[in-house]
């Protein structure tokens, strides 16, 4: 894992201060809540409906058990017990007080943690692989490079004030496991011809109101080229993006507006001039950064045999452990979607036990998922019966993940200001509807993804089943979406048609999923049976 | 509004900014003031008779002056540059790394501010068109 050196320290410090004093000019009356606005959303500070709302970078999802316990901490002592990971990989905590946000910030840089550009119209945090370093089908650990662009995105002077927010993945393998190709700038790592990695770079994908998947910009840029190509993309689309519209300022709207070929052309003659300007990094700040994540010191010659003798213990082993590039090692992942619960919700003390179990049985690391899910990335086998009794003791053992209640679901309107529509009470209600394991299992892989509005927080264009809550002459509203994936088969779903009061969407899912169970060839997912067949015998069977 | 703030050792240049358009028609003109979707590099041919770029901000959101700032001084401009319009106190140490130097905010900034929002930060983590190393140079020379 990487760590700050003093350099890294002091910016983050001195973030701290600078928020502080920018909490005492509002808090004074020096600054108006609209001169204050533009400086809090730079912090992760939002003012939603009941109180504030703090969202805590979680650097490509990854952190260590001192930094998980501070999560803890903070819910405990500045929230009201627990706090809420995020699609973005993030965790955000709903009930802050204003004049003690600056304390937040200053405990978490005292675990190398901040909330530096978790809103506004700037880079983002940036996301990638939660499997980064365990996973058996990755060319590198992306991990180094998207540490890189941390770097180069904090407080990045020219691309601060941008038309809109931007959001960055890195992944390196075939499998996509963080929803690449639907970010502003994907990028894949890859091998050229001669063995040198390099990005394949994908520009113009995101959810949102209109959702597009990214397409491929350029097909290989090499280590020391990439922040400068990086730069090149953003200075293209900070000069030519719309601000006319908000709804239509992502960079996603630039490069469909004039085309991918277009867009391409004026990025590679930016990029030609931005290389001149030596602003990319020597090839040992990499290589510096690449050290940080080297593999941990597994043990060899492990044994791959597991005892599933307790027939709980193997149904999650079946369900949430994952093949880990390591012999004798898994990857291990802990829902946080209990049937009934908040997906993404954590309690303090679950928080605090996520972080102790990583430290004795993980190498000391834990990734957050885009899926809101936690991973314990480098279990030994023959700690896996340990780790989940200590889950399942505290109710983080449920065995769901990539079934139909591992649901990603938006805070929708119990928290948020933009929403039109409740999402939790939804998504518990379709989690009760199947609450039966069996039957899930018999479902197989289903992601089911719902937002409260039109800003797809919840990605509900990438579930294989989305829902979009709207607001219709002021009742909510549901509509449902098939055949989106934001994996490596990426696609967007489609609108079945008119939509459906609360209790009217979980039937349609239910007749959705019964359609499926119908119409299935052997071995088929969900998703793989719509695109065969079709959406219309999923309309007939939810309209007809 | 009263002088920019500024950061330059000359004094403040005084003929008034004309448009771009006019600018590019008259070839005397020393001062020009560029809208945010007037594109900078239209003005790169002229820069060695330039002294003063004004670079309008009319909203502070609207972050298109920053690249226009670079622009400029990556194509080596020396002169004045200058932000005007909805400039706020925490964009001015932002500005400066984009090669701003002199300031003229609708709204009079306050200078202890100013100071100790510049003061703030002992490192960049990039390279931009102000001197400041970046901290990869730092760690590697």
């Amino acid at each position: 894992m990487y760590k700050y050196d003093q350099y890294d320290q002091s910016i983050v410090d001195a973030r701290v201060e600078e928020f502080r004093d920018q909490v005492n000019r509002r808090l004074s009356g020096a600054l108006s809540e609209d001169q204050f606005k533009p400086l809090r959303l730079m912090n992760g500070l939002y003012l939603q409906l009941h109180a504030y709302m703090l969202r805590v970078a979680v650097p490509y999802g990854t952190l260590d058990g001192r930094q998980m316990r501070m999560l803890g901490h903070i819910a405990r002592k500045y929230d009201r017990g627990y706090g809420h990971f995020t699609t973005r990989q993030n965790i955000q905590y709903n009930w802050i007080k204003l004049e003690e946000a600056p304390d937040i910030l200053a405990d978490l840089a005292s675990v190398e943690m901040h909330a530096i550009q978790t809103s506004g119209n700037c880079i983002r945090n940036i996301s990638s692989d939660q499997y980064a370093g365990a996973a058996s089908d990755e060319v590198t650990d992306p991990r180094p490079w998207a540490e890189l662009l941390r770097q180069w995105s904090t407080f990045h002077p020219e691309f601060s004030y941008l038309p809109r927010k931007f959001k960055i993945a890195v992944i390196a393998a075939a499998e996509d496991r963080a929803a690449m190709r639907l970010h502003d700038i994907g990028i894949e790592l890859v091998r050229n011809e001669a063995g040198t990695l390099g990005g394949k770079i994908f520009v113009g994908g995101g959810m949102g109101r209109t959702p597009m998947i990214a397409p491929e910009i350029k097909d290989f840029v090499p280590a020391e080229d990439l922040l400068s190509y990086l730069e090149a993309c953003l200075r293209v689309y900070n000069r030519h993006g719309r601000r006319d519209n908000i709804y239509k300022a992502r960079i996603k709207i630039l490069v469909h507006e004039i085309g991918a070929e277009d867009y391409r052309r004026q990025v590679e003659e930016e990029f030609a001039h931005v290389k001149t300007l030596g602003i990319d990094p020597p090839a040992a700040e990499l290589e510096r950064i690449t050290a940080f994540f080297a593999p941990p010191a597994f043990a060899t010659g492990l044994s791959d045999e597991l005892d599933l003798s307790d027939p709980d213990f193997r149904l999650w082993v079946q369900q949430n452990v994952a093949a880990h590039a390591q012999p004798g090692y898994a990857i291990a992942n802990i829902s946080l979607k209990p049937v009934g619960g908040i997906p993404g919700d954590a309690t303090a003390d679950q928080i605090d036990l996520m972080g102790d179990l990583a430290e004795r049985y993980s190498f000391d690391e834990l990734r957050v998922t885009h899926a809101q899910n936690i991973v314990l990335p480098h279990v030994r086998k023959a700690d896996l019966y340990a780790v989940w009794q200590a889950l399942d003791e505290a109710g983080l053992a449920t065995p769901n993940l990539d079934l139909i209640s591992d649901i990603i679901a938006c805070p929708g309107l119990d928290y948020c200001s933009l929403a039109n529509a409740r999402s939790i009470p939804v998504a518990q209600k379709i989690a009760e509807r199947f609450a039966d394991l069996d039957r899930q299992r018999d479902l197989g892989e289903l992601k089911l993804k719902i937002s409260g509005c039109i800003n797809a927080c919840g990605h509900h264009h990438a579930g294989h089943i989305g829902i979009l809550g709207v607001d219709r002459k002021g009742t909510e509203n549901y509509q449902l979406l098939l055949g989106g994936s934001g994996a490596e088969d990426v696609s967007l779903g489609k609108i079945t048609g008119p939509g459906f009061d609360e209790d009217g969407i979980v039937d349609a899912v239910e007749k959705v999923t019964d359609t499926y169970k119908s119409l299935r060839q052997d071995g088929e997912r969900f998703v793989d049976t719509y695109r065969r067949v079709g959406i219309e015998p999923f309309k007939e069977a939810i309209y007809g | 509004m009263g002088d920019p703030l500024s950061f330059r050792t000359d004094a403040a240049h005084e003929e008034p900014a004309v448009t771009l358009d006019a600018f590019l028609d008259q070839s005397n003109a020393t001062s020009v003031r560029l809208e945010p979707d007037e594109d900078a590099r239209a003005l790169l041919p002229y820069l060695d008779r330039l002294a003063l770029v004004e670079i309008a901000f009319p909203g502070y959101r609207d972050g298109r002056g920053y690249s226009a700032a670079r622009i400029l001084r990556e194509a080596g401009y020396q002169g004045e540059l200058r932000a005007q319009g909805d400039v706020l106190v925490d964009q001015i140490a932002f500005m400066r790394r984009c090669g701003f130097d002199s300031f003229a905010p609708e709204k009079p900034l306050d200078p202890a501010v100013v100071e100790a929002s510049l003061a703030r930060y002992d490192h960049v983590y990039q390279r931009a068109a102000d001197a400041t190393v970046p901290v990869w140079k730092l760690r590697h020379g």
